[in-house]
């Protein structure tokens, strides 16, 4: 009889403690996806707008004639013509095929790389100096190296491509490791974590935000070196964005150029999309989402 | 009954073996005269099995003291010796894995046994159930309060089945409903697995109701100034006027630690 109403007492202590939990962890909300998406378009659809005007004032102001510089009236049809082009969609296929691999090439080589150089303390001063250099370097400059050295083939734009991005995956993994929050590194010292162990189990989730951010800055950076690559190394029987680009100005098309261009601009915001979605789900994961005013 | 209260005694029951030992142990933080010395020739013995609480005034070197055990960092002078007991600290923040969930951080401390992963998770619940947060093991760090982050920290400390406990002021956080029955949870697995704890808080009342022994440390640089044995019976009762009577005698020695210091 005194055990169970000590049990109760006891029930009654943790069910008053459920309720100061509760009561601490509050209400959250989000709003739905229809709503933020609509917060997200809105603005956009007013830029876009306000882009088409100036464009159109420009062109309208007769600076330059038709063929050098067509208006939105001429090239947002070319564009739709395009998009109901198959031949397009093995264009940006070719494309983008360059890009993913050379961007997961540049991304392990920049993991190993990044790796290596955070682990290896004599590594760090030689090696971690010379990948900043990299990052500073106009990937285009590589090119006529690699023209040389790989003749005018897809190689020759990867190896850019890959040069472009590793450097900035490597020093974002790199970043992340040196900042990973040392009270981290105590706590899982202390859960009896050791060497590679401690890197695998801590150091690299801890990092994974600026891993992320490395990443992201890699992709902005492939992004521009293959579009360089296409210019500079065309290949026969194998149409790429770049390719395209190349021919418009050759054939002064401008119209096909600019939406050429505009297709560039896009599939760069979409992919840039992508990651900001990754990094907004980590935050908010993390709990390191600021509040939205 | 009163308690007897003297000043310098090892209290430690007779044959009882010593599960921490510091010796001389002083530690200095940078070198030369930008040096601070955070502990100066610290003694200090916890037995199997004994539970010793550690006040003192703010940036007394409590915290470092707790790291010089737990092998975090070396000290600069003395000796530490655990003879080869297996430690787990609490820290003074909860210091968990964001990344992870309640349970996977818990789970965290459970690596090093041989257990799969069901088994794993079932533990880790049953840690969490100590310490009243069942329900929450798989929310992430960031959606619990500070109190319960403290708490789900305590449950990563206990599932690592140590043989001694350092704690470093671990309910500071906490509401006083939620303390006293951490308090009452605390003491049946301290006896339970009889830990020896090592028990930092600021709270004078907490050290009376936990510790079977209470130890001053003066500050800059800190050292044991007092040791006070608290013999009265358990469970002991934080609101009790025993516990009261003999938390103000000590707030007393406190009081004077401070303003011999202000001088
Ligand atoms: N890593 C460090 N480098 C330099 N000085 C330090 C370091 N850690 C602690 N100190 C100094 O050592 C002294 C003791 O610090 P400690 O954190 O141990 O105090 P504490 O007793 O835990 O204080 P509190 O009660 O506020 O937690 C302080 O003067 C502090 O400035
Ligand atoms: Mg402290």
């Amino acid at each position: 009889m005194a055990v169970e109403t000590q049990n109760n007492a006891s029930d009654r202590l943790s069910a008053e403690i459920a309720g100061l939990d509760a009561l601490e962890l509050g209400g959250k909300q989000r709003g739905s996806i229809a709503g933020r998406l609509w917060g997200r378009l809105w603005p956009m659809g007013i830029a876009v707008l306000l882009v088409l005007a100036v464009w159109e004032i420009v062109v309208l102001s007769g600076r330059w004639p038709e063929y050098v510089l067509a208006g939105p009236t001429t090239v947002i049809p070319e564009l739709g013509a395009r998009l109901a082009d198959p031949e397009f969609y093995s264009a940006v296929a070719v494309t983008m095929r360059r890009a993913l691999v050379g961007f997961a090439l540049a991304m392990l080589i920049g993991l190993i790389i990044g790796a290596l150089v955070s682990r290896i303390r004599p590594l760090r001063a030689g090696v971690g100096s010379l990948i900043t250099g990299l990052q500073t370097m106009p990937s285009i400059a590589w090119f006529p190296l690699s023209i040389l050295l790989f003749g005018l083939t897809e190689t020759a734009i990867l190896f850019v491509v890959i040069l472009g991005a590793a450097p900035s995956i490597a020093n974002g993994l790199i970043a992340g490791v040196d900042y990973t929050p040392p009270i981290l590194l105590r706590a899982g010292h202390m859960l009896g974590f050791r060497r590679l162990q401690l890197y695998r189990l801590v150091i690299l989730p801890a990092s994974l935000p600026s891993f992320l951010a490395g990443l992201k800055q890699g992709w902005a950076f492939a992004w521009r070196s293959l579009m360089a690559g296409e210019l500079l190394v065309i290949i026969a029987n194998q149409a790429s964005i770049g390719e395209q680009l190349h021919y418009a100005r050759e054939l002064a098309d401008s119209a096909g150029l600019l939406a050429t261009m505009i297709i560039i601009l896009f599939i760069g915001i979409v992919v840039d999309m992508v990651f900001e979605a990754a990094d907004t789900s980590l935050r908010r994961r993390w709990g390191l989402h600021q509040a939205r005013n | 009954m009163t308690a007897p209260l003297t000043e310098h005694t090892e209290s430690r029951p007779e044959g009882a073996t010593p599960a921490v030992r510091l010796a001389g142990v002083s530690k200095m933080y940078g070198t030369g005269k930008a040096g601070i010395l955070a502990l100066d020739n610290v003694d200090l013995t916890v037995a199997q099995g004994e539970f010793v609480c550690l006040l003192g005034a703010s940036g007394c070197g409590k915290s470092t003291m707790l790291s010089l055990v737990a092998g975090l960092d070396a000290p600069s002078a003395g000796k530490i010796d655990l003879d080869g007991r297996r430690v787990s600290l609490m820290f003074q923040e909860p210091a968990l894995f964001p990344w992870l969930t309640v349970s996977a951080n818990v789970e965290m401390a459970l690596r090093a046994k041989k257990l799969d992963k069901r088994q794993r998770r079932a533990s880790a619940l049953e840690f969490l159930d100590m310490v009243h947060l069942g329900g929450f093991g798989d929310k992430r760090p960031h959606e619990l309060s500070g109190g319960m982050r403290q708490r789900v920290a305590l449950a990563r400390s206990l599932a690592q089945d140590s043989d001694v406990l350092l704690m470093d002021e671990p309910f500071g956080a906490l509401d006083a409903m939620t303390r006293d029955l951490l308090h009452d949870e605390l003491e049946r697995i301290w006896r339970e697995r009889t830990l020896a704890v090592l028990f930092v808080t600021h709270n004078v009342r907490e050290a009376v109701r936990l510790g079977d022994r209470v130890v001053l440390l003066s500050s800059r640089p800190g050292k044991v100034v007092q040791d006070f044995p608290v013999t009265l019976a358990r469970p002991r009762r934080t609101d009790s006027t025993e516990v009261a009577r003999i938390a103000a005698e000590i707030t007393d020695h406190l009081r004077t630690e401070v303003v011999r210091h202000a001088r």
